[in-house]
């Protein structure tokens, strides 16, 4: 098994406050690893230290190691731009762009400017299907994103993130402000997209997590109490809080 | 259930608020009717191709001549001139203050621009007199001590802080989820300012700019200070020019009769002034009705 991201002492802070205490844990490579725990255990900041978002928040500082291909991505040198390009980001509300379709697919991919502009179609459609929504936007792909539902907005976010061929893919729970239908929608692609990527999602829902990741990281005021295989995890947890959180008897 | 009351204060209040109400509109009314009444009455002893057709501007000399598109091109001189200060350096400002400043700075900065907006336009016309017609002049030794240039850097620095602020204003309101999309996609600051941010607040930032045109076509401090009293056509910047609100100024500095030839050709110099601002509010309008996004 391969072991995509190692992160080891990770500290964060906000200011004084300390958000994350000490983290360590292993990403595995074309795996799902599930991020669990309640509001405001520093899920949150913990994806955002893999792709430097936090670098956004002013008076934000963390150290340790991410180390990701050889380099630490918390590192002063690290290039960020390349690196979000390497390392994706779907965020909890969909937020695309005001533009159309197909140019929030290739909004990126212009940016970087590493491909052949006839390329360009058949990139939008790769992009889509594998977001599995090129059968719901094939005929529409010049109107503008806004027009689509919540569910369809959250996989054109997706597709467009796809679109710039990363490695990793964080999810911050994406599917928290869609319903059931759109939600089971984004779940069997995470089960496709595993094969090619390397998928972090942060979930409030425990049938979530257990339904779809193969590894589980519980998170308890900054700290990690535990990580694991999920199935293990949910069936035989080696930690007291781990056991009551996932049987919901916490807090 | 009770029988439904009648809310006596608040019928009065909303009669008084409808009064209020009325005055402006009754107000624009009373304006437009004027201008009209008068513009008819001079175009039935000067003709309607003379005036618009014709490129001499001289309606107190003997004979007068009532071409009136040395004074439109004078304005449109000026709009343009002050436009290519405006714009650009107002967007700039938006574009850094909203995107690149830290809260530091842009707490620093905003001030200064406030202050820059209420400076009375008679000390831009001033400035621009004395101080930016000597600067050009060692420049460009043939300008001339009227100058359309001149009054137009001023006019462009008067409604700089205007285009900046709405600019900001409206690239503030775009979500930043939207600026953290852009961010995580890999982009560099300058990418997400300039594909993301603009493009998305492009109706306010398109209206800011009409509005900074229409201010400039209808400033007559500055004009009527540092450009000169010369209607032309050459659209030369570094030459005397006059605008149609420097020649209102003029006018009515001077004593002319009222009901004479030459009264009347305030109002109607003041009706195309007021067409040509209407029409940008309406494009101004159409643009923003065209691109406005609604952020959830
Ligand atoms: N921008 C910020 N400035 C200061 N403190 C912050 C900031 N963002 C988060 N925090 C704090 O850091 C801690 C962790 O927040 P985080 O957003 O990572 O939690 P979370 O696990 O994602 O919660 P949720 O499930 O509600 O999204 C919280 O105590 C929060 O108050
Ligand atoms: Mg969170």
């Amino acid at each position: 098994m391969t072991i995509k991201i190692k992160v080891e002492n990770l500290n964060f802070y906000y200011g004084s406050f300390q958000a994350l205490q000490n983290i360590n844990i292993d990403i595995h490579e074309n795996r799902i690893t599930a991020l669990i725990g309640p509001s405001g255990c520093g899920k949150s900041t913990f994806i955002k230290t893999i792709d430097r978002m936090y670098d956004l928040i002013e008076d934000t500082k963390a150290d340790g190691t991410i180390a990701f291909e050889g380099i630490n991505i918390l590192d002063e040198s690290t290039d960020v731009v390349e690196l979000r390009k390497r390392i994706g980001m779907v965020f909890q509300k969909p937020n695309p762009f005001p533009k159309s379709i197909s140019e929030n697919v290739l909004y990126a991919v212009k940016r970087h400017g590493d491909q052949d502009k006839k390329d360009f179609p058949s990139i939008i459609e790769n992009s889509l299907r594998k977001a599995s929504l090129w059968d719901e936007v094939k005929h529409k792909l010049n109107q503008s994103a806004f027009s689509l539902s919540g569910g369809q907005q959250q996989r054109l976010c997706i597709a467009r993130t796809l679109a710039t061929k990363p490695d990793i893919i964080l999810m911050d729970e994406p599917t928290s402000a869609l319903d059931p239908i759109a939600t089971s929608k984004i779940e069997e692609l995470l089960q496709e997209l595993k094969k090619e990527y390397t998928v972090i999602i942060v979930t409030h829902s425990m049938q979530q997590a257990a339904r779809i990741s193969d590894y589980t990281a519980f998170f308890l005021n900054g700290e990690l109490i535990e990580f694991g295989e999920t199935k293990e995890m949910f069936t035989a947890p080696r930690d007291k809080r781990t056991e009551d959180y996932i049987t919901g008897r916490y807090g | 259930m009770k029988k439904k009351k009648t809310y006596i204060q608040e019928s009065i209040i909303q009669v008084i608020l409808a009064l209020f109400a009325s005055i402006s509109i009754l107000t624009t009314v009373g304006i437009v009717f004027s201008l009209m009444f008068e513009s008819v009455i001079f175009f039935n002893e000067v003709s309607i191709i003379e005036f618009f057709t014709t490129i001499r501007w001289a309606p107190v000399f003997d004979p007068p001549s009532f071409g009136v598109l040395p004074l439109i091109s004078g304005t449109l001189l000026i709009a343009v001139l002050s436009s290519m200060v405006s714009l650009p350096l107002g967007l700039g400002s938006a574009i850094y203050l909203s995107e690149f400043a830290s809260s530091k700075a842009r707490k620093l900065i905003k001030p200064i621009l406030e202050l820059l907006a209420g400076v009375p336009s008679i000390v831009y016309g001033y400035f621009a007199l004395t101080f930016i017609t000597p600067l050009l002049r060692t420049f460009l030794p043939q300008t001339e001590i009227f100058n359309a240039l001149s009054a137009s850097i001023a006019v462009g620095i008067m409604t700089l802080p205007m285009v900046a602020s709405l600019s900001e204003d409206a690239m503030m309101a775009v979500p930043n989820s939207i600026r953290q999309g852009a961010y995580a996609l890999g982009s560099t600051q300058l990418e997400v300012s300039t594909h993301v941010i603009v493009p998305a607040a492009f109706s306010g930032i398109a209206s800011s700019f009409v509005l900074a045109i229409s201010r400039a076509i209808g400033e007559t401090m500055i004009v009527a200070i540092a450009a000169g009293q010369t209607p032309s056509m050459a659209l030369n910047p570094l030459g005397s020019i006059q605008t149609m609100t420097g020649f209102m100024v003029n006018m009515a500095l001077g004593d002319i009769q009222q009901g004479s030839i030459e009264f009347k050709t305030v109002f109607v110099v003041g009706m195309v002034l007021f067409v040509i601002t209407l029409i940008m509010n309406l494009i101004a309008k159409k643009i923003i009705a065209r691109n406005r996004e609604v952020y959830a």
